[in-house]
């Protein structure tokens, strides 16, 4: 019975969304296999974290209270009242931040194999706008909990937007929702964050993958190797792989280092001490230390707030600018400025936790 | 003009001017209403109770929309100075022991005066006026 049911029903489902062609384009689909290939895995992982932060997202929201007199609470509940609501919101939390990094090793392991390269460039366009776009998510979902840190890490990243010239102070009480955070900006981070992020991200994501479909898996500048694997299934099988790996790591972290919520927002305390944002934002936190008051007549925060600006747009423009590797040709120079920047944002990450007087 | 040029002039034209009527109460929407942005300025308010501060302690209190500190020193004067950070707007707190006020945010400094002792903050803060008025400490901007 179970025999004539299977293929029966997989008829049935075929006849109406075509699985066998799908297959078959997978099949006839193929990804170059060489010694550097490890690298193409980390767009699949991305993409499998989103699913499970879609997921456990949707999820919290049954719980979660977007005012600031109930958000906080609502939270406790979800840690403390809800059967496993601490596993979905650390889930949430540290799937969130895994996928930050893992988003920037992605486009690094991208532009140093110049896979940005012709016809490539809206590919690197799509997918470093997707890199903001989910470090946009996680400034969003940091505030959510309402908790100090939060509180005070929005203050401080909402005004870097009120510095910018001319439009600064209408974008700053924009995304506030009023002069000072409170409860119109829980509510504009709330909607930021289930809403208007999501459908830009699901618009990204299907053009950044359309794209990669369209175009295939770039080999590196020099690459002689002509060996290739059919993506389904052995490509896939690779992918799922690391899917497991990363859920495997996902669920130990959750089950020893639960997502903390930390002490609820009181607009009328000082700043705590030792105060610091999400890891991802910390080299641009500490460079904001480090900047003098100061640069000639120029206000040191402007001046490094606009150096930020300047390097994110010219990293967008990479594929227009590295004239040598749309030729097939190596570029030493991109290289090494890529190696300057990570080291740069390697470097003041550290730096933000092991240098306390900083 | 040739009919087809107005033709096309005309339902380009047309179709601009619906998105753009279909656009402006969306935008009108998400954009803060002008008494939620915070129009009007706060000119004064009770900021403590007389005697709820003791000398060498401060306390943050809410004067318009943005957070403000009051200071009773180690010598009984009392100050207050806007509470916001001229760097990143983080919430300064008073270190009893230097007597001054510090931003834990950007490590910037100001002295009881407002000025910039150290650190990355641009401007000094906002000084306010002090009075005790009865029972309480009343707090207003100057000018």
């Amino acid at each position: 019975m179970a025999a004539k049911i299977g293929p029966s029903l997989w008829k049935f489902l075929d006849d109406r969304f075509m699985l066998s062609a799908l297959i078959a384009f997978g099949k006839k689909k193929t990804v170059p296999e060489h010694r550097r290939s490890f690298w193409y895995f980390f767009g699949g992982i991305c993409l499998f974290l989103t699913a499970i932060q879609i997921a456990t997202g949707a999820m919290l929201l049954l719980y979660y209270t977007p005012h600031i007199d109930a958000a906080h609470e609502s939270v406790q509940f979800i840690m403390s009242g809800v059967k496993f609501g601490w596993l979905i919101r650390s889930v949430h939390s540290w799937t969130a931040n895994l996928l930050i990094g893992l988003l920037f090793i992605h486009m690094f392991s991208t532009f140093f194999l110049k896979a940005y390269r012709r016809p490539r460039e809206l590919t690197w366009i799509t997918g470093f706008l997707l890199l903001v776009l989910f470090m946009a998510f996680g400034f969003s979902g940091y505030l959510l909990p309402w908790n100090e840190l939060s509180y005070f890490a929005t203050r401080v990243g909402t005004d870097i937007a009120g510095s910018l010239p001319i439009i600064g102070h209408w974008l700053k009480t924009v995304i506030l929702g009023g002069p000072e955070v409170g409860q119109a900006t829980l509510s504009r981070f709330f909607w930021f964050h289930v809403a208007l992020l999501p459908l830009a991200a699901l618009v990204l994501i299907g053009i950044h993958i359309l794209l990669v479909q369209t175009l295939g898996m770039s080999k590196p500048i020099g690459e002689r190797s002509t060996k290739e694997i059919p993506f389904f299934p052995d490509f896939l099988y690779k992918d799922a792989l690391g899917w497991t790996l990363i859920l495997v790591i996902i669920g130990v972290l959750c089950v020893f280092l639960p997502w903390e919520i930390g002490p609820k927002a009181d607009p009328l305390v000082s700043t705590p001490l030792g105060i610091k944002p999400e890891w991802y934002f910390t080299f641009m936190f500490t460079t904001l230390k480090l900047v003098p008051a100061h640069v000639l007549s120029f206000e040191g925060e402007k001046l490094a707030i606009l150096a930020f600006m300047t390097g994110g747009l010219l990293w967008l423009l990479v594929p227009f600018l590295d004239r040598r590797a749309a030729l097939e040709k190596r570029s030493p120079v991109f290289t090494w400025a890529g190696v300057a920047l990570a080291l740069y944002i390697v470097i003041l990450t550290v730096m933000t936790y092991t240098v306390p007087k900083l | 003009m040739k009919r087809r040029n107005f033709v096309d002039i005309f339902l380009g034209g047309s179709l601009l001017a619906t998105i753009a009527a279909f656009m402006y109460p969306v935008v009108r929407y998400v954009l803060p209403s002008r008494s939620a942005a915070g129009g009007g300025v706060q000119k004064n308010v009770v900021a403590a109770k007389a005697g709820e501060l003791p000398p060498n302690s401060a306390k943050i209190f809410k004067f318009g929309s943005s957070p403000a500190i009051l200071v009773n020193t180690a010598e009984g004067q009392l100050v207050a100075l806007s509470g916001v950070c001229t760097h990143l707007t983080c919430t300064v707190r008073f270190d009893t022991e230097t007597g001054t006020l510090f931003c834990p945010c950007h490590n910037g400094r100001f002295d009881l005066g407002g000025n910039v002792l150290s650190g990355p903050p641009p401007r000094p803060l906002e000084i306010f006026a002090v009075e005790t008025s009865g029972a309480d400490i009343i707090v207003s901007r100057k000018g």
